[in-house]
This record gives C-alpha cells, structure tokens and sequence, in this order.
C-alpha cells in the first residue's frame, strides 16, 4: 500500500530516512540542506523515531560523529550542501575507507566565492574522487526511492561504502511535489536492520585506523576499488527488489526516446526533466532527439552509457559544474573517456550551464538539441565546451 | 619480511583494520633509529625522569637500573635531553 504525500525534495528525504529507522543522525544545517535536518529533528522531537540526533559544531564533526556511529554497527545518515561538504572532505575519505556504509544527503549547492546558495553540483563534482557512491536524482520522488535503496546498497556485505544522494537545491529540495511513499513496514521490511560485518565493541576489541604504511595502504585501496566494482551488482539486486515492491523501476541511467535518437543530450539532476519535455516537443516536430540522465554516478555506469548512444551520431554532455582546466567539465570527462576505453567514436561537446542557480530554460535546452542536430549532420563540432546561459 | 612474501589485498581484513589486539607489539620500529641512547650504568641515579619521558615505552625499569629496548626505540634523544646526570648519550647508528 502507498499514498501521496505532498512534499518538498529535503522533505521527501527526511521522511525516507524516518522510515529507515535510522539510528543515528549527526548532521550541522546548511542551506538548502536545512529543511532535512530540520524536519527530521521533529521526528525525533516528537517520538516518531528512536534516532540518536547528535548536534555538531560543524560539518567535519557531523560527518566524524556519523563514522564513530557506523563503526559500532549503526545505521547513519547526515546531509549536507555546499560549504558544508567541502568541509567534511577530509572525513569523505575517511568514511569510505573504513568501509562505513552511511547514507548522506547532499543537497547541491555552488561553492563560494562569490557566496551564492543556489544550484550547481560544483560540491559534490569537488568530491567526486572520495571513494563514495554517488547517485543523483530528478524529483522529489527519486529523492525518496533512492534514500531507501541506499541504504541497502551501502549495508550489503559486499559492498558496505556510503552512499550519497544528490538533490538540486531549491529546484528539487525547496519545491512541493506529490510523493507516492510506502507504508512504514514496507520499508521497514524493505531495509531490514543493517548487520554489520565487523564493529568496534569493548568485549572483542578490534584496532580502527592504525598507522598503515607502504606495506599494506595499497592493498586497503586496492580492496576499496574493488567494493566499487562489486556494487553494480548490489545495485542492481536493490533496484530490482525496489522495482517489485513499488512498480518504479531504478537503474543505472534513465533514457527517454534513446531507440533511435541521432542526437542527444545527457545530464544530471533536475534538468533531465527539462531536457525530456523538450524533447517531446523536438520529436512531435519529427526531430530524432533523446535523453540519457545518470542516476548513477559513481562507480560510472559506462557499459549503460555507451550501450544508450548505439546508433547516436552525436552527444551534447551538459556539466552544471566547472572543472577548471581540465579538458572538459567533470561529466564530459568521464563520458568521453568511457567511450574512448570502449573505442567508441562519437562526435561528443560539454555545454556548462547553471553555475551558481542560473536558470536553464526549455529555450536553451531547445537551442541546444538543434546544434547536437547540427552537428549529428555535419560532423562538425563548432565549440568543444559551450558556456550556455552566461553574459558576453 | 619482502613485500612479496606479505599477504596480498585479497587475503586481509577490510579498511585496515586489526583483529587481534595488541598486535602493536609485532611493529618493530627500532630501524627507524639515526642515533641510538646509550645508558653509562655509572652515572645513572636511578630517577626514572627517562622512564616517565619516553614517548615509546621504550625503557625499561629494571630492579635498580633502566636500560633501553632497542626493538622499540627510535632514537628520539628525549630521555637523553631529560636525564639530570648526562648519563645516555646519542651514539650514531653505523650501518
């Protein structure tokens, strides 16, 4: 059984994580993380949950306090945005590595300076190399389905790195939206209760984070890349069981009218949902356009990507996040060496577009496909990395 | 132990992460060692200032006199800087 609910992105996040029965939370707010934290220190207030909520000085202790708590075998969860992420850095890295499943909301916010608190994924693209895996989402109900699913991905024995689930400030986190959500025992079913693999307990003493150097740091890294290369098959079991329990069927990427598409965009968030209505509008016009939106992030679903552009002649890749000089913004960069490992030619460019929460019209989106179409027909690519929506 | 004679990433616990307690023990980390602290039995009163001072529990209290565990030691020189009665001095390990 589900109802709708009508409920803002942080609101859908905060009420997966009650159904999860998490059993600590340690989080600082930010905005436009705020509401999650917020909302869920009602649940707590209020009785409807039996969650240690540890409130920090800051977001490094937010994100250490949540590593303490996962160690012992709890169940954690923390969200952050922006300045606040960037300042669990160094504690990102350190929660992967120990191997410590938490479930972090990140609400995405540009990074200062100049200070603006509005959209882009320039926080988390900062982070993107932390060893977590990175889902991003394009409403408020896939806030809500993949908080649930990450917690199962992260806990699986296999597995067992934490999870981030990104949402886009305000347009996704501030916004109110009907969202289907579970039956508390249907999630309570759905997640079970994490059983850690190992935990620290005073009556079988184990050592956490001793000194680890040339002789064995390789191999601790070598067994975390190889976590990441188990998931996808962790994943995919979690978004089949989801799929049966909910009917809404999750994956590695999205696609929208990719069967016979020459010309495509692919991005991530909220803006998937622009770049799909467009795309109706270009194929009721009898323009062969399609969509490829990730959910995925990290580990990089490149076999998904490359398998969606069979038969593309062209791909316009959309980064909402600089990375200052690199060859292109963080997507293209991963998109086009995914295709060149595969050996895959096809004519790609990086629009960047949205720093700091500028607008993405169904005009620009619109703008865009047409020159994909262009160069799908000329082979001829005029900017490689095209700056849309920014002043001359 | 070579590099190649140690277990491989497939064979040890996940996240760097000790099992057995204590096992600091095994880490001898007297190679680390430049200068090693020679202890002169003659002039050493017995007062314990290097005992208390060393960093590494590397001295060790014997019925009435100290001397050093070299399987620890890693030459630091504190208890030479410490003692009151110049009795340890820091002798230049030679290869």
């Amino acid at each position: 059984m589900s109802r709708i609910m009508g409920l803002t992105g942080d609101g859908a996040v905060a009420y997966a994580v009650k159904q999860c029965k998490v059993d600590v939370v340690a989080a600082y707010p930010i905005t436009p993380q705020t509401l999650i934290v917020e909302e869920f220190s009602e649940y707590v207030h209020n009785g409807e949950v039996h969650t240690e909520f540890i409130c920090v000085e800051s977001e490094h202790s937010a994100m250490s306090a949540c590593v303490g708590a996962s160690l012992t075998g709890a169940r954690v969860f923390t969200a952050t945005a922006s300045q606040g992420l960037a300042l669990m850095h160094e504690i990102l890295y350190i929660a992967s590595s120990l191997r410590c499943p938490i479930v972090m909301g990140v609400v995405n916010r540009t990074l200062s300076a100049p200070i603006n608190i509005h959209c882009d994924h320039s926080d988390m693209m900062g982070s993107r190399d932390c060893g977590w895996i990175q889902v991003f989402v394009e409403n408020a109900q896939e806030a809500y389905d993949w908080v649930i699913q990450a917690f199962r991905i992260a806990e699986d024995p296999d597995v067992l790195l934490p999870v981030a689930v990104n949402l886009d400030a305000f347009i996704l986190s501030h916004s109110l939206e009907g969202v289907e959500v579970l039956d508390d025992a249907d999630v309570e079913r759905f997640v079970s209760t994490r059983k850690p693999v190992f935990t620290i307990d005073p009556d079988k003493p184990i050592t956490v984070g001793p000194i680890c150097f040339t002789d064995y740091f390789f191999e601790t890294k070598r067994q975390h890349v190889e976590a990441m290369n188990n998931s996808p098959k962790t994943i995919s079991k979690v978004n089949d069981e989801f799929a049966e329990l909910t009917g809404r069927r999750y994956g590695f990427i999205d696609t929208y009218e990719m069967d016979d598409a020459e010309a495509a965009i692919i991005c991530l968030g909220s803006t998937a949902g622009t770049a799909m209505a467009v795309a109706k509008k270009l194929r009721d016009q009898g323009k062969r356009v399609g969509v490829i939106k990730p959910w995925v992030y990290r580990p990089f679903p490149a076999e998904q990507i490359i398998d969606a552009c069979k038969g593309l002649k062209a791909l316009a890749v959309l980064d909402r996040a600089c990375s200052i000089g690199a060859p292109y913004g963080p997507l293209c960069n991963d998109v086009t060496a995914a295709l060149y490992k595969e050996n895959v030619r096809l004519n790609v460019f990086n629009v960047i577009y949205g720093l700091g929460g500028r607008d993405i019209t169904p005009f620009d989106i619109e703008a865009i496909f047409n020159e994909t179409l262009e160069v799908a027909k000329t082979g001829m690519i005029r900017e490689p990395i095209k700056f849309v929506g920014v002043r001359e | 132990m070579s590099e190649e004679s140690k277990p491989g990433w497939r064979s040890i616990p996940i996240a760097g992460i000790l099992l057995e307690p204590g096992s600091a023990m095994k880490y001898k980390t007297g190679d680390w060692r430049a200068f090693r602290p020679v202890i002169d039995e003659e002039k050493c009163t017995y007062c314990l200032l290097c005992w208390i001072y060393c960093p590494d529990g590397a001295i060790i209290r014997e019925e009435k006199t100290v001397r050093v565990n070299y399987d620890y030691c890693k030459g630091c020189g504190i208890c030479a800087n410490e003692c009151p009665v110049k009795a340890i001095t820091m002798v230049e390990e030679k290869k």
